[in-house]
């Protein structure tokens, strides 16, 4: 009887086991997403405008974390003094790097175009190359390992299918789509806890990302006037209006305060 | 006279399936602060293998399979070991129980990778490996020994009873716990685990102040007191550490080395102080009477015989 029970016991953990084996989230590769706007409106090209500008931080940076990597050997060979943490760069003048800058305003009347390129995320140096990426939704992510070590890349979005797929080192670069519009999807690695990303997915084409020195482009922009947000990893969104004459160049500076970041 | 049959072997074996928990728990622990739960992103395999790379977090969570498969197979055999030998049916099934909590925790743990990790598995997976913990810590106490001799019963005429206390107290350190990994998987703010702290060290105190107020000359009831004492304390301090240790490395890339091992010995001492409440209260239903009254009949019984 005690046999039988024991028996019993074991079979029903054996079945959780394989319930659970079996159980595992269908990693589906979402298509682009019903909120994307093919049948927009086409930008007319003869009097769409652009809107540039440079975003900086106000008052003293502060000074970057400091990422040792002395938990791994090959990591530490490419870093073999800490590397600073990129979550604030701040260049000459205080420019801000890695800052995403986009049209606010409901802009669903133009038509979306998904580039037939696909945005590039790499791992190198146990690092993410860039820190920011921004593409439109719909579009291609190419992820390539050229660390000769593995690592995982596992996103945290909430309203695209979250996924964590490891890449050892000589892996074919691997492409994933964020079919839903998203911003700010924080991606880690936890193999190496310090690597940390994010990754803006967007419903429409107005956006951009800037580069070492601050400064940013949104071109193709029809004429008007709008409301541009800027993300910052560190200090969060800040807006400003922003008006684009036909054929014309608008200018938005957009500054933080490196003392509301404490 | 032994009620039971001793067995110096099993007893010890039970000592160090609980000392190997104990190591499980800090592998586990080391996982969660390094946060490499995920950084092998399939179970059972690793990898698609049996053996995965072993760098960055990647040796964090293959230890803490590693030690986890093996006390899940040390546990089969405990029980298999209680069945033939233990005459006691209450020990051999508790033995069975602590088997099927095992293998509940290798399914938590699973899910915890497979579904990438939502809060409330997390926090089930943390809270039954304290469970699991106890009942190895148990079962040590059941097979000592000291457990299986004759004792004098001792009259409890305080109130509320040692007994009850003692049990309450155990189920406050275990719901403390389970806000301590609420905070700690995301699922709460540290406000409840704050809470729970206070509650707790305010029982455990009141638990070893009954003790030494009512049974000032018991020896195992003296040894009890100052392990809630020693364990509460250290707790404190800990829990203590800790927090201040996440406040100076809140704007470092985490996780940083001391707030690691810092979190990770609070939640070590978090299991020892559980484990110890429950073997207060254990012991407090070993040695003490329910009333008096059961106590003389039980005497009279003994005398009858």
């Amino acid at each position: 009887m005690k046999l039988r029970n024991s028996g019993y016991i074991m079979v029903a953990a054996a079945l959780a086991i394989a319930l659970v084996s079996c159980g595992k989230k269908e990693e589906t590769t979402e298509t682009p997403a019903a909120t994307m706007a093919p049948s927009g409106q086409p930008v007319d090209a003869a009097t769409a405008g652009s809107i540039t500008g440079t975003i900086k931080l106000e008052g003293t940076p502060p000074a970057p974390g400091k990422i040792s990597m002395a938990a791994e050997a090959y990591c530490a060979k490419e870093h073999p003094t800490p590397v600073p943490a990129e979550d604030v760069v701040v260049g000459p003048g205080g420019t801000l790097a890695n800052a995403v800058v986009y049209i606010s305003d409901d802009m669903s009347k133009y038509a979306v175009t998904v580039p037939s390129a696909p945005a590039v995320i790499d791992q190198k140096g146990c690092m993410y190359h860039p820190h920011v990426v921004a593409m439109v939704a719909g579009q291609q992510l190419q992820i390539t390992n050229s660390d000769a070590t593995t690592h995982n890349i596992h996103p945290l979005p909430k309203d695209n299918q979250e996924w964590n797929v490891s890449q050892p080192p000589g892996s074919a670069p691997m492409m994933k789509v964020w079919g839903r519009p998203e911003e700010a999807i924080a991606v880690k690695c936890n193999v190496h806890p310090w690597m940390k990303s994010y990754m803006f997915a967007f419903k429409n084409n107005f956006f951009a990302v800037t580069g070492a020195d601050g400064k940013f482009t949104i071109g193709n922009v029809p004429p008007g006037t709008y409301t541009i947000t800027v993300w910052q990893e560190k200090y969060g969104n800040k807006t400003a209006s922003v008006t684009v004459p036909a054929k014309g160049a608008a200018t938005a500076d957009v500054s933080f305060s490196a003392a509301s970041g404490d | 006279m032994l009620a039971g049959n001793y067995n110096k072997s099993l007893n010890r074996f039970c000592i160090g399936m609980s000392i190997l928990t104990g190591g499980l728990l800090t592998a586990g622990a080391l996982v969660t602060s390094n946060d490499a739960g995920l950084s092998i992103p399939d179970w059972p395999l690793a990898y698609n293998s049996l053996v995965p790379p072993f760098v960055g977090g990647i040796r964090y969570e293959f230890t803490h399979r590693v030690i986890a498969g093996i006390v899940a197979t040390l546990t089969v055999v405990l029980a298999a070991w209680l069945y033939r030998v233990e005459s006691r049916g209450w020990v051999r099934t508790f033995g069975y129980i602590a088997m099927c909590t095992v293998i509940a925790q290798a399914v938590l743990g699973g899910m915890t990778v497979i579904f990438r990790q939502p809060v409330p598995v997390s926090v089930a997976h943390a809270c039954v490996a304290q469970i699991f913990f106890c009942s190895l810590i148990s079962l040590s106490l059941f097979t000592s020994q000291w457990w299986q001799e004759d004792v004098t019963a001792i009259s409890d005429t305080g109130s509320p009873k040692l007994r009850a206390l003692a049990v309450w107290t155990a189920a406050a350190t275990f719901f403390q716990l389970v806000l301590g990994a609420a905070f700690r998987h995301g699922g709460s703010g540290i406000g409840p685990h704050l809470v729970g702290a206070a509650v707790v060290t305010g029982m455990v105190f009141w638990t070893a102040g009954s003790l030494r107020n009512r049974f000032p000359s018991s020896a195992p009831f003296k040894v009890c007191r100052i392990v809630l004492h020693s364990l509460i304390g250290m707790q404190l301090i800990l829990g203590g550490a800790a927090w201040w240790s996440r406040i100076i490395t809140k704007n470092a890339p985490q996780p940083m080395p001391i707030m690691v091992y810092l979190t990770v010995a609070h939640v070590v001492f978090g299991a020892l102080t559980l484990a110890g409440t429950v073997v207060v209260a254990l012991v407090s239903y070993r040695l003490l009477t329910a009333s008096l009254s059961r106590a003389v009949a039980s005497s009279r019984a003994q005398e009858a015989m």
